[in-house]
């Protein structure tokens, strides 16, 4: 067993619209900065022991496909890296 | 009978619901998450509040409850199931109904009087009511905007699965009488059999007269639907 660290980045679907983001980047506007777009994203670094770095992937991948995403809306990536 | 209202932690309109459904007399008992369903449900309400605090994504964590395996199974025999607001999060997650309820378009909680055109009315939640039918029930939501991809959605549509659309007093649709973004201006929708419903608006904060509008009532009166269809 080693240990790894999965990170999974779980953000809307392209086109899905975004009001915190927008919200944000208005807020960034009236701070007097030039910026034309802005996406948001939620990140969730998990610590974990497997067999390989693909298990690590697999079991991460299924965490974000059962609770951390929610398909209708959203798309997700993960990365293991060793811990 | 008896309707289960199922209380998660941080459900708040589990009172209010029994409150309504004992003034149009239909018996109802609130039930802990944790305790299970009850074997004499005829009826299952997922009532309205902050459900784990709204952690993740509203209704994301209620969803994964082991109850809601039980609420899954006696959906897909018949027992008539109402998701309000966060119920209806609840209900989106839990597959219980497609699409999601996410931020509104404003990135703001509103607490206001909306219209809701009745969609159809053939179902337990609208058969007192004519297809067409303007009704005035409350909202109160941060995460109420129905998303569901377009090809999910136009399937819908043709499916007939739209319980309600938001609009104005006249019963027309439009980006004025829409308060969330929600597409196609959806307000709840029926899940796969028509005794499964899920909405946004609160039809038990518009059923006791003394605080207002009284169109949600009939909505609870599907509650009492055998089912079965």
């Amino acid at each position: 067993m080693s240990a790894y660290t999965a990170t999974v980045t779980v953000r809307l679907k392209h086109g899905v619209l975004d009001p915190e983001a927008e919200t944000t980047k208005q807020a960034l506007q009236r701070l007097g900065f030039e910026l034309e777009g802005l996406r948001s994203a939620d990140r969730f670094e998990i610590d974990l022991e497997a067999e390989s770095a693909e298990v690590a992937h697999e079991r991460a991948s299924e965490m974000a496909e059962r609770l951390l995403a929610n398909p209708t809306i959203h798309d997700y990536d993960v990365e293991v890296t060793d811990r | 009978m008896t309707v289960s209202i199922i209380r998660f932690g941080g459900s708040n309109c589990d009172r209010d619901a029994e409150r309504a459904l004992e003034y149009l007399d239909i018996d109802a008992e609130i039930v802990w998450h944790e305790d299970g369903l009850p074997e004499e449900t005829t009826g299952i309400v997922l009532p309205g509040g902050f459900s784990y605090g709204d952690y993740l994504r509203a209704g994301a964590m209620a969803a994964r409850s082991p109850i809601m395996a039980e609420v899954r199974e006696a959906a897909a025999d018949g027992t008539p199931v109402l998701g309000v607001c966060n119920g209806a999060q609840v209900g989106c997650e839990s597959g219980l109904t497609p699409g999601a309820f996410t931020t509104n378009r404003s990135a703001r909680f509103q607490c206001e009087h909306v219209y809701l055109r009745v969609e159809r009315d053939d179902t337990p939640w609208t058969a007192h009511y004519e297809e067409g039918d303007v009704i005035e029930v409350p909202i109160a939501h941060g995460e109420g905007r129905y998303e569901i991809d377009d090809d999910r959605l136009e399937e819908l549509e043709a499916d007939d699965r739209i319980l309600f659309r938001y609009c104005d007093v006249e019963g027309e649709t439009g980006p004025e009488s829409n308060p969330n973004g929600s597409k196609h201006d959806v307000a709840g929708v029926v899940g796969k059999r028509k005794t499964v419903a899920v909405l946004m608006p609160h039809p038990e904060r518009a059923t006791l007269p003394d605080v207002g509008p009284t169109d949600g009532q009939e909505i609870l009166r599907g509650l009492e639907s055998a089912g079965g269809t």
